[in-house]
């Protein structure tokens, strides 16, 4: 499979590589404002439109050249943006449907203008469409610094026309992106902004898909700013990121196009469709592993604290349990069965006590130990405290403070009881009538940490609520 | 109602040996540019075999869509059909490669349907994954969808060109469509696939208005809200992707985006704007193909567009619910109302300032120079504000002096507004806690578009009986220019007997 990545020459793949990154880099520096203004569509629906402004621009200049054809799609792909922007507003239609409007309508009078000219002239919109970033280092221009492909040229201005533009206006372009409202307050206009964006939006797309297809630059635009979200949450380092994963993605689509077809027994492939392809993965794996935000770390984190609440419920009801009946002991049944919960994570729960020595077993059955009574006492505790905040403070009604005592006790530190200590007045009694057990000595003592809070809710209903139940 | 219609349009389409088929002269053409009387007849009158499939197929297919779309567009999805007719091409490519190795015929459409309608729900799934599982919007899901999938089909499509029997024109058209040859199997795709569309809307109509218009009170409501997305996104998929293989991309994405958009103009409910949307998009079909039938030179997917876009132009400027024409009138008459109420307000409030309750005084003359100040209007504002009141009989002007009085009704009329707005101030004061200095202009913005029943209501509020208090004096001192232009409340005392009523009506 790597045997095809020998036959690799710079003065053809190396072009297309730069041409590639400078194109995908490009798109995803403007790439980041479309994904955060949520207009992530715009740069398909301005590559569909801008068939109307080659088309016109041919009648007019009679020719193929490219500065005509060049200005002509620009104008039409910036008419896109104002058009979509004219409709949402005077129509209340919202953002998406009328940039749908706009660009097929633009389409579909371009494609009758193209069939218009075609007798005497072969403007394929499939070849306008997907450009052929293959045949880049063919078209040559020669340059002081000697000869370079064109469409390396044109991107590697539009690249430094973008750069320009972010970062002179990078303040501006933030503030307007998250509070439109905040920066015309601060003196400068969001709608200049916008419309600036729009521009070099058209821009860069016309100059892209010229040369290397319509594919690589809507998922420029999107994918790799997409995936940096996916990162960080801070706006510069997601322009960092997004560059990286872009430059990432247009390198190992090249190779991926020559070497993933080689491995099945063909010839190499789209490239522009290969990028994309290569910055839908980066974005997979940015989703899934992402250090923050990834599903998989999310995941993780839920189960550990799923395990830690079933760590505290199992304490919990061996609590309550002695507390009411002679009994101070309880079965895997018993337990799986009162705390709604399976015999897996139960078996994992009562391990875990069992080697932090908070619970010990005898025979078949569960009994706290001292360090466990204490870890009970302090979440029983919590529980009646809030109980009796939420009907003394809050005014809620006593029937119905249980799940909302139940689902704070797991977050509720050796500060917080104490504060909620005071504000009820150091009850000794919650609202049911239940004694609230004294921790204060035995906490102080150990000079115990505060439990990790974390915004986890959970629903399950257990314990108190059960006993009450059962009683 | 739409399963009579397909029904009749199934029977008409099972028929073609029936109706006999001619040659298709007319769409390969190029020669004719104005038709003939003859061309027009044999259009008209679906006369010819190939422009009769075609006018159905598009027919059908832009019914189709409207319904479907209306969906989507409520749901704030307008371009998912852009996204899963993208996603769509992957499957097709891949469905032709598997096909051949497995040395099947793969160019055979219903390979390439089913390849097309899998990848179209993977993309689906992903767009669904993304938006519940990530912290992506629903538009970067829908780009993210559309373009790597796309990406993933175009590298496909470059191996299937290596292919022996590759030569990837038969899987362009899905790309670009055909419509002009649209087949009749494509047509009965096309039925086949509509009708069911339409079924499950049908029958599912309640579920989905719940999930476009308020997601969570659906999910409250015990309805399987993802079930219904993944439903109505299915539905999206079966018709895209008919439509896709019968007349291409973007006519397709403009077919489920821009019936419904124009629908909306036309009407707030949901049931009538789904029929509209249908309607519009079967009209847009059948007008486009036909003209594409009539003029060789013009194709018939851009045509069907371009009408679409007609369409949508003409709603949106004369659409009476939300059209431009409809909003600006009425914003024109609520303006006009406004100003010819400060109008009347003003003369009564600079008379009542030094009437003292004498009723005839209320029709004394009063110059413009009084009244200009009292508000920001230019003389010629305030002039035509005049003359229309004028021409509704609430004021008489003497051009000689340039001196304007209330008629007899003008003077009831303004009595009623002064009393509305005091009323208004007075429960802002009271309730809403504003200052005095600054409630005349919060209720000035309020008050225009005060129904009868909240007056009374503020009446009953503020415990005045309408048959004693016919103008409660104002809270504030009635120095209009001076208030106005400084907005400070300093300079304004505040007469504490509110509760005094005044006899003011003539």
């Amino acid at each position: 499979m790597i045997e095809p990545l020998n036959t690799l020459t710079w003065e053809l793949d190396g072009w297309i590589i730069v041409a590639g990154v400078l194109c995908a880099v490009s798109c995803a520096l403007l790439g980041n404002f479309l994904v955060l203004r949520r207009m992530s569509l715009l740069g398909d629906a301005v590559t569909h439109a801008v068939l109307p402004g080659l088309a016109v621009a041919f009648f007019i200049s009679d020719s193929r050249s490219s500065v005509p054809m060049f200005l002509g799609a620009v104008i039409v792909g910036v008419l896109t943006a104002l058009f979509t922007e004219w409709i949402r507003r005077a129509g209340s239609v919202d953002e998406g449907a009328s940039m749908g409007v706009v660009f097929t309508s633009l389409f579909a009078l371009g494609l009758i203008l193209v069939v218009q000219a075609a007798d005497h002239v072969d403007l394929d919109p499939g070849c306008v469409l997907y450009g052929a970033i293959e045949l880049t280092p063919l078209d040559r221009l020669d340059t002081v610094f000697g000869s370079i492909p064109r469409a390396v040229v044109v991107l590697a201005v539009v690249m430094l026309v973008n750069l320009a533009f972010l970062l002179f206006f990078y303040k501006e372009l933030k503030v307007s992106s998250f509070d439109p409202g905040l920066s015309t307050t601060m003196g400068f206009s969001s709608t200049l902004i916008h419309y600036v964006l729009m521009v070099l939006v058209a821009v860069t797309a016309v100059a892209s898909f010229e040369s290397v297809g319509n594919i690589l630059v809507v998922a420029m635009f999107v994918v790799p700013p997409a995936a940096a979200f996916l990162l960080t949450d801070r706006l510069g380092r997601m322009i960092a990121i997004s560059t990286v994963l872009a430059i990432i993605s247009a390198v190992s689509g090249h190779i991926g196009a020559i070497a993933v077809p080689a491995g099945f027994g063909y010839r190499s492939t789209s490239t522009a469709g290969m990028m994309a392809v290569s910055a839908g993965v980066l974005l997979a794996a940015a989703a899934l592993f992402g250090p923050r935000h990834g599903i998989l770390v999310r995941l993780v984190r839920r189960r550990l604290l799923a395990l830690r609440i079933l760590c505290d419920d199992v304490c919990a009801y061996l609590f309550r349990l002695g507390e009411r009946q002679t009994v101070d002991a309880a079965g895997a049944g018993e337990l799986a069965a009162n705390l709604l919960t399976g015999k897996l994570p139960l078996h994992l729960a009562t391990t875990i006590l069992r080697i932090n020595g908070q619970v010990s077993r005898d025979g078949d059955s569960f009994r706290l130990t001292d360090s466990g009574r204490s870890r009970a006492q302090q979440l029983v505790r919590s529980h009646r405290l809030w109980e009796q905040y939420l009907v003394e403070r809050a005014g809620l009604d006593q029937e119905r403070i249980h799940d909302k005592a139940e689902r704070l006790e797991h977050f509720t530190d050796l500060e917080l009881r104490s504060r909620l200590d005071d504000e009820t007045d150091r009850p000794t009694l919650d609202p049911h009538g239940a004694e609230i057990p004294d921790e204060r000595v035995e906490a102080e003592d150990r000079g115990e940490e505060p439990a990790e809070a974390e915004s986890q809710n959970r629903n399950d209903r257990t314990s108190d609520d059960r006993m009450r139940s059962n009683e | 109602m739409g399963l009579v219609i397909l029904v009749l349009l199934i029977s008409v389409a099972s028929g073609p040996t029936a109706f006999g088929a001619e040659g298709t002269s007319t769409l390969t053409d190029r020669s004719v540019t104005w038709p003939t009387w003859s061309q027009w007849q044999r259009v008209l009158t679906f006369r010819d075999y190939n422009s009769r499939v075609v006018i159905l197929g598009t027919a059908v297919l832009g019914c189709a869509g409207g319904l479907v779309g209306s969906f989507t567009l409520l749901r704030g999805r307008a371009l998912l059909g852009d996204a899963i007719s993208h996603a769509s091409l992957p499957g097709i490519a891949l469905a032709f490669l598997i096909a051949s190795a497995a040395g099947l015929d793969g160019k055979s459409l219903p390979t390439l349907l089913f390849g097309a309608t899998i990848s179209g729900l993977i993309g689906v799934a992903v767009i669904l994954l993304i938006r519940n599982l990530t912290r992506l919007h629903e538009d970067a899901a829908l780009g993210i969808v559309l373009s790597v999938f796309f990406g993933a089909g175009i590298a496909l499509l470059g191996i299937v060109q290596q292919t022996q029997t590759g030569h990837a024109a038969g899987l362009e058209a899905f790309i670009y469509g055909k419509t002009a040859s649209m087949g009749l199997a494509d047509a009965k795709w096309i039925i086949a696939a509509s009708g069911v569309a339409v079924t499950l809307c049908v029958l599912l109509f309640k579920e989905f208005k719940l999930l476009c218009f308020d997601e969570s009170f659906a999910a409250s409501r015990g309805l399987p809200v993802l079930l219904l997305d993944i439903a109505l996104m299915s539905l999206v998929v079966a018709v895209s992707i008919v439509g896709l293989q019968a007349v291409g991309l973007v006519l397709m994405i403009a077919l489920l985006v821009i019936p419904a958009a124009a629908a909306r103009f036309w009407t707030q409910r949901m049931a009538p704007m789904t029929l509209i949307a249908a309607t519009l998009g079967a009209i847009s079909g059948i007008i486009g193909a036909a003209m594409s039938a009539l003029f060789s030179k013009l194709p018939s997917g851009a045509m069907i567009v371009l009408v679409c876009t007609a369409f949508f132009a003409f709603s949106m400027f004369l659409g009476p619910q939300k059209g431009i024409l409809g909003r600006t009138l009425r914003r024109l008459r609520l303006n006009r109302k406004i100003e010819r109420q400060h109008l009347l307000r003003a003369i009564y409030e600079t008379l009542e300032r030094d009437a003292s309750g004498v009723p005839d005084r209320f029709r004394e003359f009063l110059s413009m120079q009084t009244l200009l100040p009292v508000r920001s209007w230019t003389p010629r504002q305030l002039e035509r504000t005049i003359d229309r009141a004028q021409d509704d009989d609430l004021v008489r002007f003497r051009d000689r002096d340039q001196h304007v009085r209330l008629t007899r009704a003008g003077v009831n009329e303004a009595a009623r507004l002064t009393r509305q707005h005091r009323l208004w101030e007075l429960y802002l004061i009271n309730y809403a806690d504003i200052a005095p200095g600054r409630v005349d202009r919060d209720a000035d913005a309020i008050e225009h578009v005060l129904e009868p029943e909240v007056v009374a209501e503020l009446e009953d509020l503020l415990q005045h009986s309408p048959s004693r208090v016919q103008v409660p004096e104002s809270p504030h001192r009635l120095d209009h220019g001076g208030a106005e232009a400084t907005g400070s409340g300093a300079k304004i005392s505040v007469d504490d007997s509110v509760s005094d009523s005044r006899e003011t009506s003539p």
